[in-house]
């Protein structure tokens, strides 16, 4: 079906108003995209790792999902979504339950890049029937923006600060959707909210309605942590996109498929001006770890590009 | 009639899963509970059951994906051994909290530090204040009878808590030793269909479980979960009760044998109470009267009933196969101790520790134990406590 703005706009929220997750938080904006691809007569179990998403939505005895929804713990949302899952199979065959289900699981780059790697990596490798979506807003936002192994090269967090002798994070950023691509699941896909959301959009709903495992890997900007002017965020992420920092790409069955390339690739300090916690990369003395960070940038890009021309 | 059959407490194990049949089992290996998924694995690629086995990438998978059937509405299950339990550690209290009526057939086995393969008690120890009922077995039988009793105990509606059901690693897991098992049909019908009343993939009625609980609302499911363990009390005499009707078999919160009488007695769980008994035996023989209270249920914890058992002894000893650490006892010597506090009964008592690491507990060990007891209980040596039975010199 061809991606209708207004029709799809006009599905009925799963994910209600009235959570408390911070204005203009990019984590609920994935999760409202992902879950609007959703059929509406399809039912659906969400899950949820520990992080801003879960102590914001589902505060007892509140709940902002319309859906059944399982929290288990930070660590371990891949493993909790495999029980859920493998339990529908189980109940369906023995006529227990008989609607269509879906599975979706949520965690940040936190529960997703670390704490919970272990957990996500085992339910891709037996591929139950689910989407884990990984809204990466690059660090741990929820104990107050500690970096991840998300967190891009230099940015200034709390536990990687910029001070006299330190630029901030030192390391690149680990490279997950490759990773879980890796684990030769039917489908992965990187986006991040751009424009309509078609991208997203469409994404999620190839992932929810691919049989076997699914991983959306999906930038979601944090105005906390990533100190830009909140009402920025449509820009931050089109500038990622635009510089080649973050590449809007498929995984389908093993094929690379790039699925949007800038007609200018704009150079990485347009996308890392905006932001604070890259202020310290603007200073005279620094030029050098900018002319660094885009080697980085069009190192990665060049390797996409060649896995997408396979 | 009920079958007679040769079975390790593993196999016995492994045979009451295949009976209940649950849903789905998640598990990853670790000595000594290793046999257990395996032997499910085999019933299940031979069409003996039907169960969806997820075979997880580590213990914390396990109990994560056993929760997650569970909430979903699944009879779920899992097994593990020592480290195991210590990895699954964070996720027992959620399980607990989550009002999760899930099975954890354990085979004891020593923490690591330094690695040890074989029995103690310190991994259900550990867990001893997370929530979960504990049913200790004494040997293969009991293992096999518990587990058909734990989905009928934890699923009540009374209780709704998560259940693990111990062994003795090797002692008992591996030992191979004559049982009687019960007919297919008798145990399904007493385990009886799993129907919950709320449930992730219910169509009518979604339901969200795990949440942010602030201050206001966190004390109210702690005295929740409290009150689910009183009622288990309860739930677990009644199942008993009716296990009886099927089996022949006589279940409470402990065994006496040959307390009624007694003046010394040994209090202890698990495998090493057949050592016991044979050291009871051998005393009586003597006209010494030596008695046991083998405790099955540690929690929820018989404190009362402990106590009004061991009223009439003048000493006792309390043996626990796990440390704690506190320097002043172990865990079942504290809390016997403290029943028999506040239910006012003076008698003697003294906390030994043995059997740690697989350390053999022979009948010379037991004698051992009511020979101090003997002189304690005449006065003739005063109480030593938090002795290390069989300890090399």
């Amino acid at each position: 079906m061809a991606f209708n703005f207004k029709e799809v706009m006009n599905k009925p929220e799963r994910l209600a108003p009235g959570h408390r997750m911070c204005a203009g938080c990019g984590g609920t904006i994935v999760a409202r995209t992902v879950l609007r691809a959703l059929k509406p007569e399809d039912k659906a179990v969400i899950g949820n790792a520990t992080g801003c998403m879960e102590v914001s939505t589902f505060m007892y005895p509140y709940t902002a999902w319309e859906d059944s929804y399982m929290h288990n713990a930070f660590e371990n949302a891949g493993a909790t979504l495999s029980g859920i899952e493998t339990a529908y199979n189980a109940l369906k065959k023995k006529g227990k339950v008989t609607e269509t289900y879906k599975f979706i699981t949520f965690g940040g780059d936190g529960g997703t890049y670390d704490i919970g790697f272990q957990s996500l990596s085992g339910a891709m490798e037996r591929n139950h029937d689910m989407v884990y979506v990984c809204y990466d807003n690059g660090a741990y936002m929820n104990t107050g923006i500690q970096r991840s192994s998300a967190t891009p090269m230099y940015a200034d967090t709390t536990t990687t600060p910029v001070g006299s002798q330190s630029n901030g994070k030192m390391q690149n950023r680990k490279d997950l959707a490759s990773i879980i691509a890796s684990h030769d699941v039917p489908y992965v896909a990187q986006s991040t909210l751009i424009g309509t959301m078609k991208d997203l959009y469409e994404k999620a709903e190839k992932a929810i309605y691919t049989p076997g495992a699914a991983f959306l890997n999906v930038m979601a900007p944090c105005p906390r942590g990533w100190r830009y002017d909140t009402p920025d965020i449509m820009k931050i992420c089109k500038l990622a996109v635009e510089t080649c920092y973050w590449p809007l790409f498929e995984v389908v069955e093993g094929k690379w498929i790039l699925n949007y390339e800038p007609k200018k690739k704009l150079p990485i300090e347009d996308f890392l001006r905006p932001q604070g916690r890259f202020k310290h990369l603007f200073k005279p003395e620094n030029e050098h770890l900018l002319a660094q960070y885009q080697e980085e940038v069009d190192r990665r890009w060049e390797d996409l590009l060649f896995k997408c021309s396979r | 009639m009920s079958i007679r059959e040769r079975m390790s407490g593993n196999e016995a194990v492994a045979y009451a899963i295949k009976q209940i049949n649950p849903d789905v089992m998640p598990a990853f290996p670790i000595t000594p509970s290793t046999e257990i998924p395996q032997m499910v694995s085999t019933y299940i690629a031979n069409g003996e059951m039907d169960t969806e086995f997820i075979p997880v990438e580590s213990e914390h998978s396990s109990m994560s994906a056993t929760m997650g059937a569970s909430a979903a509405g699944a009879r779920a299950l899992t097994a593990t051994s020592s480290c195991g339990l210590a990895y699954m550690w964070e996720l027992l209290y959620v399980a607990a909290s989550d009002r999760l009526p899930l099975v954890l057939a354990l085979v004891n086995r020593a923490l690591t530090g330094p690695i040890n393969i074989n029995c103690d008690h310190s991994d259900s120890m550990g867990a001893r204040d997370s929530g979960w009922i504990q049913i200790y077995a004494e040997n293969n039988q009991e293992a096999y009878d518990n587990f058909i009793q734990s989905f009928r105990i934890s699923e009540h509606p009374d209780v709704m808590l998560p259940f693990m059901a111990c062994q003795d690693g090797f002692i008992t897991s591996h030992a191979v030793e004559n049982i009687e098992l019960i007919e297919d049909d008798k145990v399904k019908a007493f385990v009886g269909d799993y129907n919950p009343e709320n449930y992730l993939l219910n169509a009518d009625m979604p339901m969200a479980i795990g949440p942010y609980a602030t201050s206001p609302f966190y004390m109210e499911t702690k005295m929740n979960q409290r009150l689910a363990m009183k009622n288990a009390k309860k739930v677990i005499l009644e199942v008993a009760e009716e296990f009886e009707k099927i089996s022949g078999r006589k279940y409470g919160f402990f065994e006496e044998y040959k307390l009624e009488d007694a003046e010394i007695a040994i209090v202890i769980m698990g495998s090493a109470a057949g050592t016991t008994k044979d050291a009871i035996d051998a005393l009586r023989d003597k006209g010494i009267k030596a008695g046991l209270l083998k405790i099955r249920v540690f929690r929820p914890f018989p404190g009362e009933e402990i106590a009004e058992a061991l009223k009439n002894v003048k000493a006792v000893a309390i043996l626990d196969r796990a440390e704690s650490f506190s320097a002043c006892g172990g865990p079942v010597g504290s809390e016997v101790k403290a029943a028999l506090y506040d239910a006012k009964v003076g008698v003697t008592a003294v906390n030994y520790f043995y059997g740690i690491g697989g350390r053999d507990y022979t009948v010379e060990s037991a004698t051992s134990v009511f020979e101090d007891l003997m002189k304690i209980a005449d006065g003739s040596m005063e109480p030593e406590q938090f002795k290390y039975v069989g300890l090399r010199k």
